[in-house]
């Protein structure tokens, strides 16, 4: 299988996510990677560490703001001109939408939300939880090129030593592509890990009781270096910032330790967290859902053992 | 200023969902609803039309009932709606999707196409993206605030790394998240009014669509087969009894995971 690989770069690095899914093609066959926007020609070699065969970049000015449009014309070119059978995308908010067009504009198969992929007897499959991650299916194409995008998260990169060499390239792209245009882009600084790079994470949801609760889960999330998610409650109630809200309509996160605190473990939540490592429930509920799908589920009054969980890992540090 | 709005009928919420072992396809017999964050994406079309005039049109794919899952968007103030529907088109991916709602949007030729957040049935958040490059028209997706000024739209979004605000000019497409408002409740006279509106039911002939564009037919995806997803391991379930904590500890250290 011979693929093209889109990966994203934020602040001057590549994005686990891509990185992820390029580890994973390299493993089906011979991988590309993509690296469009600023900066791109500079970090498009340090995919060649993660399996890429080859990168191709361009920094053309049509690519320097996070717009999807321009970016289908760059990969509908690519996949033109390398005959790439498979264009795999890591989801993202941009990812998203290069792959939708390049979809339509190839008119290629787009499966989404994969948490894997294999090639079984010659043909590319991808593996899709579905109904809230109570039916595993396997889904394919029948047609190349085959288009993917792999749930964030699911796949985790792959250190292979090697190298890539980067070829710049120029795409030609369409009269309606560059209409829409950035006017403003504001940064939320970032305190700790962010919520999809984190081996751990302590979520928190409407049994904590109050906003305030939440310094709980802060200081669990930073004595144990982890990030800290929310559940949609608590995010539609305004206790606590949508950017780390775990589940159907935020992210999907897979941390090795996921510490889920007053957290019920409602559908939309659980399909966002279970691809998680090893799950930890506080909740007071014992007929909670969450204790359903964690590995280690502790009925009791988190407002008692959060504080002294922070004590002992503290103490071991 | 005309607003064309995508919604979508899907099985209500209360509806135990399963996929239909032969077909292989979502079981879309039981009771239907308009998908919930649609219902955004039409509160915001209502609201622009307030402001600026205008008309919004409802424009859908699906099964002849979806006409009742409409009923709500007109009672919320919609002013008329079009439903292709088509035998033809059942099972259709992204690919016969995009293609047959474009082709109900040029026939409308509206300034502005709205869709709501990702639907509730599993279809992924890549419809609009998809339509908007068939219609060759700028998309602006995820927008949780939009502002509608003098022949150009531009929209607030929240990306993984902050906020980014992102203007087009018109005709454009938009998505919005289920941020940007709050659905207003249809009002009585809103629900009595509804019946009356304008509905359309267009066939695929209708609007110029090859059948094998559509449905299975067109379909350059398929489903291979279903699993159980993997189970978790051993669960362990205990009660604080006081050492909660001190056991929390032990059993996250001895699986290495600080």
């Amino acid at each position: 299988m011979k693929s093209l690989v889109f990966l994203e770069h934020h602040g001057g690095a590549l994005e686990k996510g891509g990185l992820g899914v390029l580890g994973k093609a390299a493993s089906l066959g011979d991988a590309a990677g993509v690296v469009l926007g600023e900066v791109a020609v500079a970090v498009a070699a340090g995919a060649g560490a993660f399996g890429a065969s080859r990168v191709y970049a361009s920094e053309a000015e049509a690519l320097a703001a996070p717009l999807p449009q321009p970016r289908v014309d760059a990969m509908a070119g690519l996949v033109e001109q390398t005959g790439a059978e498979a264009v795999l995308f890591a989801s993202s908010v941009l990812a998203t939408d290069v792959a939708a067009g390049l979809a339509a504009r190839l008119d290629a198969g787009l499966n989404w939300d994969l948490t894997d992929l294999a090639v079984q007897d010659g043909g590319l499959v991808g593996k899709r939880p579905a109904l809230g991650d109570t039916v595993l299916v396997d889904v394919g194409w029948t047609s190349s090129p085959r288009l993917a995008l792999v749930r964030s998260g699911a796949l985790d990169p792959v250190e292979s030593g090697g190298s890539a060499e980067v070829e710049e390239f120029e795409p030609a792209f369409s009269d309606f592509s560059t209409l829409a245009t950035l006017v403003e882009q504001t940064t939320e600084a970032a305190t700790g890990p962010s919520i999809e790079d984190a081996d751990v994470i302590v979520a928190g949801g409407r049994g904590l009781g109050s906003p305030e609760a939440f310094a709980l889960v802060e200081e669990l999330a930073a004595a144990l270096g982890g990030a800290v998610g929310a559940t949609r409650a608590v995010v539609d109630a305004g206790w606590y910032p949508y950017a780390t809200q775990v589940g159907q309509t935020g992210k999907t996160v897979s941390p090795r330790l996921y510490i889920a605190c007053g957290i019920s473990g409602a559908i939309q939540h659980k399909v966002g967290m279970q691809g998680s490592g090893t799950i930890v429930a506080i909740n007071k509920d014992p007929n909670a859902p969450i204790f359903d799908f964690c590995d280690l589920g502790v009925v009791g009054d988190l407002h008692q053992i959060v504080p002294k969980l922070t004590e002992l890992v503290r103490s071991r540090a | 200023m005309k607003i064309a709005v995508c919604v979508k009928q899907v099985p209500d919420a209360t509806v135990h969902k399963r996929i239909d072992p032969g077909t292989k396809r979502l079981d879309r017999s039981g009771e239907a609803a308009l998908n919930p964050t649609d219902l955004n994406a039409v509160e915001e079309a209502l609201r622009i039309k307030e402001a600026h005039g205008g008309e919004v049109v409802l424009v859908s794919l699906g099964p002849e009932k979806a006409v009742e899952a409409l009923r709500k968007a007109l009672a919320m103030g919609a002013d008329r709606a079009v439903l292709v529907s088509d035998e033809a088109a059942a099972g259709s991916d992204l690919l016969g999707t995009s293609h047959a709602l474009a082709k109900a949007l040029e026939r409308e030729q509206a300034d502005l196409v709205l869709f709501g957040q990702a639907s509730s049935d599993g279809d992924g958040a890549v419809l609009w993206a998809a339509v908007a490059e068939r219609l060759r028209r700028p998309v602006i997706s995820q927008v949780a605030s939009l502002t509608v000024e003098g022949g150009s739209v531009s929209g607030k979004r929240q990306t993984e790394h902050g906020y980014d605000t992102i203007a087009s000019p018109l005709p454009a497409v938009v998505a919005v998240s289920d941020a940007i408002n709050e659905p207003r409740y249809p009002s009585l006279k809103g629900i009595m009014g509804a019946k009356t509106k304008p509905q359309e039911t267009l066939g695929l002939g209708d609007l110029g669509i090859e059948a094998e564009r559509v449905g299975d037919a067109g379909a350059k995806t398929a489903v291979l087969g279903l699993a159980p997803p993997p189970a978790r391991g051993d669960q362990v379930k205990i009660e604080d009894d006081g050492s909660a904590a001190q056991k929390i500890v032990d059993y996250i250290v001895e699986r290495r995971l600080v």
